[in-house]
């Protein structure tokens, strides 16, 4: 299965793959806007090439030559290489993708994976952590008050629902006992028994909660609708890259659009299964092939999205991220761990009235103290509201 | 199994590669773009009203608020992600120490719920 390959194969592995995602992302555009096009009973780009499949290649060439606006406050340096930072966190992320084992081609033994790092998990949530880096220094370097909020509204979400992803995948982590992509891929692999049925056990099966809870997570992540609060076109122009104009600006849509196809292929592997499909042990192009259509699938999930559902307010927002999934998802962790641990050990009968009463206590102590003490701000007089 | 540092090698390289490609792209805008700059285009975007009050505004302290909740969940994730990965080993005595910490966490959580730190107003 392993593979010591050199290295220049490696990176051509990876070049290969970069260059795939920026056409995937061109494409992607051109997706969006037929989707919704059809959504909204039109046709979409058409004019350019047929069904406007070079609309991706015109809005490039465009973009590029456009004129670079720098405003006069601005830091420089700062708004120089904010986008950037954007771009390459987004890219980089795909690193840990895995989009197959070992294949021959041309003679040659080729790893479908860039690397085989076993913190793969983290990897990207550490990217697209950094990512909103980008975003917060491009808003700040602006010196625009629109950029600016839209900025601080951005790496205020990002983070809040960094927690949530981060915390909805424990679930996985625990029954694969790996942050290793390739071996959570592995273990989905598995045949589960369903009486004659034999299928595959992914882990959308045994962690349901943690799937729906992670794509929620996940279109906020990537600052999509509903939760585009940060480029919310009605109030701050468009957020965090107002001031940005020619291919600067549209670095802030490439890392986006990027982001989107990364955790798409993210999810799929960790929910879906991945490569994992009929065929898929045979033929490694099948294999790739099922990965594909499980990340369209996503993609088109938020594109849907967009074009359904209107824009959160702010504070529902960062209601919903707080007050009802971070509650669920220390619930999911404490309910997978105890099966799991029930599962291994088996409990002797005596101890479960033990176990459910330590459960209750804990649970009573909790819900005394949310129904107890007051909120001190509400005895507090009135303040004058900042807007 | 490669070695470790080779995979870590691999992803500077590539954002080594992904750089180059941004900025390649960007001196690419720069040849080919026009620049004419002129005082109009250097002022900020204020839909074509001049601008009179400064850029920077002042904003409400909530975002720090979020900040401080983020640091302290995200070190509970921290804690809990190697505590996943070795769940089997670990076993019973695990489980109670988490449920435990996670009982301690949601303490905390409720406290600051009641504080009103969760609120966006």
């Amino acid at each position: 299965m392993e593979n010591d390959q050199p290295l220049w194969l490696t990176f051509i592995v990876a070049f290969v793959l970069m260059n795939v995602l920026l056409v995937g992302m061109a494409y992607m555009t051109w997706f969006e806007r037929k989707v919704i096009g059809a959504f909204q009973d039109r046709l979409g780009p058409t004019r350019t090439g047929p069904a406007g499949l070079l609309q991706p290649i015109a809005d490039g060439i465009k973009l590029l030559g456009k004129e670079d606006l720098i405003p006069r406050a601005a830091d420089k340096v700062v708004f120089y290489f904010a986008p950037l930072i954007v771009f390459v966190t987004a890219i980089v992320g795909v690193a840990v993708i895995p989009f197959g084992g070992t294949v021959e081609i041309f003679g040659r033994d080729v790893n479908l994976f860039i690397t085989d790092i076993n913190v793969g998990a983290l990897f990207i949530f550490a990217f697209s952590g950094i990512g909103v880096y980008g975003i917060i220094l491009g808003a700040w370097s602006s010196a625009n008050r629109y950029s600016l909020l839209g900025g601080l509204r951005s790496a205020a979400q990002v983070v809040s629902y960094e927690i949530i992803l981060g915390l909805s995948l424990v679930g996985i982590f625990i029954l694969s006992g790996s942050l290793n992509l390739r071996d959570i891929l592995a273990r989905q692999q598995e045949p589960l028994e369903l009486g004659p049925l034999e299928i595959s056990n992914w882990f959308i099966l045994s962690q349901p909660l943690a799937f729906i809870i992670f794509l929620i997570a996940a279109v906020a992540e990537t600052n999509r609708a509903p939760f585009d609060l940060p480029e919310a076109e009605t109030e701050l122009v468009s957020g965090f890259h107002t001031e940005y104009s020619a291919f600067r600006f549209s670095f802030y849509f490439l890392g986006e659009y990027i982001s989107m196809i990364v955790v798409s292929l993210f999810a799929s592997t960790l929910f879906l299964g991945g490569t994992d499909g009929p065929g898929s042990d045979r033929y490694w192009g099948l294999g790739v092939l099922w990965l594909l259509a499980k990340t369209i699938l996503f993609l088109f999930f938020y594109v849907w999205l967009r074009a359904t559902l209107p824009r959160f307010r702010f504070d529902q927002l960062m209601g919903v991220a707080w007050k009802v999934l971070l509650p669920l998802v220390l619930v999911n962790i404490v309910i997978t761990s105890f099966i799991r641990l029930a599962a291994n050990e088996g409990i002797p009968t005596g101890w479960w009235w033990v176990i459910g009463a330590g459960g209750a206590v804990l649970l009573v102590i909790l819900v005394v103290q949310l129904f107890t003490s007051e909120r001190e701000s509400s005895a507090a007089p009135a303040t004058v509201r900042q807007p | 199994m490669q070695v470790f540092g080779e995979n870590w090698l691999v992803v500077g390289l590539m954002t080594i590669s992904a750089f180059a490609m941004g900025m390649t792209l960007l001196i690419l805008n720069w040849i080919v773009a026009p620049s004419k700059p002129s005082p109009v285009k250097g002022a900020p975007y204020e839909s074509g009203v001049p601008d009179v009050s400064p850029v920077r505004p002042r904003y409400t302290p909530r975002f720090y608020v979020v900040a401080m909740l983020f640091v302290i969940f995200d070190i509970e994730a921290i804690f809990i992600y190697p505590w996943a990965v070795n769940f089997d080993v670990l076993s019973r005595y695990g489980f109670l120490a988490m449920v435990i910490f996670i009982f301690l966490l949601l303490d905390g959580y409720i406290y600051a719920w009641k504080k009103g730190a969760l609120e966006w107003v």
